[in-house]
């Protein structure tokens, strides 16, 4: 019983844990999102925001989760229900399990595939499958306008997103998180991060990102102005907030692995005494958070794409320039020998 | 249990915990909330008049070819993956190869381009 015990179930358990860790941590991250998104953009608008519920707004996002929680689960008649109820909960699966292999600190991760890019380009690719489900399942020609427009949308900015992790993989010469970070480490702090070597890569990433999360200015699926919502206008209740904490928790996964490619993960801005005194996972943490203030000036900044100019950016501006970086980058290592062995 | 599969037992794990925590959220809603559907509520979205025909028309033949373009980059990018870590142990003549097959996918671009598969207006 007792090496029963040693052997099989404590490890189990241990990985238990480990992944609770990074859901509770995760889902309470979202929630506050969804509060900082709000706060922010009523800076931005000179508003005040939520500021009713719990001091300055802070149990906000707990009364909106109650809310949606008691709201009645309705299932339209000429729905597929069988799809219809699976599409959000596929979507929130994906999201949290892409985060099995991203490296919080050193040493600090589920999962430490020696392929965890490659997971991670084919976790965010099956998340179309979610949108593609709600839009058909819905039988609603809003859901599905808004799920064809979405599929396709992210499909064209996954290409050039590849394109740009490539650039990166043959820099750093190993498709594991961790080894990516630590390429990244150097003398010169901050300036040895990627964002600097690569920095056009690292701009058509960081846009790519909002095109596939379908945040601003891309956010043409969900255009309330045509498609009240898009995708999502058939659900209700904690279908509808399992597409919603899905959509926030890409997001975070998306400034992960920003912040993993190019802003060094969880190395400090500078190598010297104050600054390393600040474990890893807090800095990855401020990296994490400055890319989704991004995310969110963004949306209170700009004005939305049209459907044309969004399919241009994405196959004839993108694609063509992370192709030929693909090419420069890798010329320019073999010409001067740099090429990790 | 071999030590390359040891990292994915974590990964199946989460999986498992991730779908039944999505079971849970949405049983548990639908346990306690009230449920009470008419004819109304559950009829399809619309502005205020009832749909006149079913949502799953033909729509424009773009989304397919959108497809079809996404397929051939992203085999693409799924070939360069394993050569962009293995550059230093191939030399120059794996360096010359995918440049050869990324310059006939170029062409292939520029021919989709001037044809106007990419046009979207």
């Amino acid at each position: 019983m007792a090496e029963f015990w040693t052997a099989y179930l404590w490890p189990l358990l241990w990985i238990v844990i480990k992944i609770l860790a990074i859901v509770v941590p995760l889902l309470l991250a979202v929630a506050y999102l969804t509060l900082a998104e709000r706060k922010v953009l009523s800076a931005m608008q000179m508003r005040r925001g939520p500021n009713v519920v719990g001091p300055f707004g802070l149990l906000q996002p707990i009364a909106d989760g109650m809310k949606l929680f008691f709201k009645e689960t309705i299932i339209p008649s000429g729905a597929n229900r069988g799809v219809f109820i699976l599409a959000p909960m596929l979507t929130f699966s994906l999201a949290l399990i892409a985060w099995a292999v991203i490296p919080v600190g050193a040493g600090l991760v589920l999962s430490d595939l020696n392929v965890g890019i490659l997971y991670l380009f084919a976790i965010s690719s099956l998340g179309v499958y979610g949108v593609l489900m709600a839009g058909w399942a819905s039988n609603s020609k809003y859901a599905f306008l808004g799920g064809l427009r979405s599929a396709a949308q992210m499909v064209s900015y996954e290409v050039s997103m590849g394109f740009v992790i490539i650039t990166v993989l043959l820099v750093v010469g190993s498709l594991n998180l961790s080894d990516i970070v630590m390429a990244q480490k150097g003398s010169f702090g901050m300036f040895n991060w990627f964002w600097l070597p690569l920095l056009p890569m690292a701009v058509i990433f960081f846009i790519s990102t909002l095109a596939e999360t379908n945040r601003h200015p891309f956010d043409l699926p969900e255009a309330e102005a045509e498609l009240v919502s898009g995708y999502n206008v058939e659900y209700s209740a904690m279908t509808f907030a399992l597409f919603f904490l899905g959509e926030y928790a890409n997001m975070i996964l998306m400034s992960a692995m920003t912040s993993i490619l190019f802003l060094g993960g969880w190395l400090p801005p500078f190598d010297i005494a104050p600054f390393t005194w600040i474990p890893g996972p807090i800095w990855f943490a401020l990296k994490i958070a400055f890319c989704l203030f991004i995310f969110i000036w963004v949306r209170g900044t700009f004005p939305r794409y049209r459907y044309d100019q969004l399919m241009r950016l994405g196959w004839k501006v993108f694609l063509p320039i992370s192709l030929a970086a693909v090419v420069i980058v890798a010329g320019f290592l073999v010409t001067f020998d740099l090429v990790p062995a | 249990m071999d030590g390359l599969l040891r990292e994915y037992l974590p990964i199946l794990i989460f999986l498992a915990i991730a779908t039944g925590l999505a079971l849970v959220i949405v049983t548990t809603s639908y346990i306690v909330a009230r449920q009470k559907p008419d004819a109304e509520k559950v009829s399809p979205y619309e502005c205020g008049f009832p749909p006149f025909n079913d949502a799953r028309r033909q729509f424009d033949v773009r989304f397919y070819l959108v497809a079809i373009l996404f397929i051939i980059f992203d085999l693409e990018v799924a070939f360069l993956f394993p050569w962009a870590i293995s550059l230093g142990g191939i030399g120059m003549l794996g360096f010359w190869s995918m440049m050869i097959f990324l310059g006939i996918l170029t062409i292939g671009f520029i021919y989709e381009w001037k044809k106007g598969a990419l046009e979207w207006e």
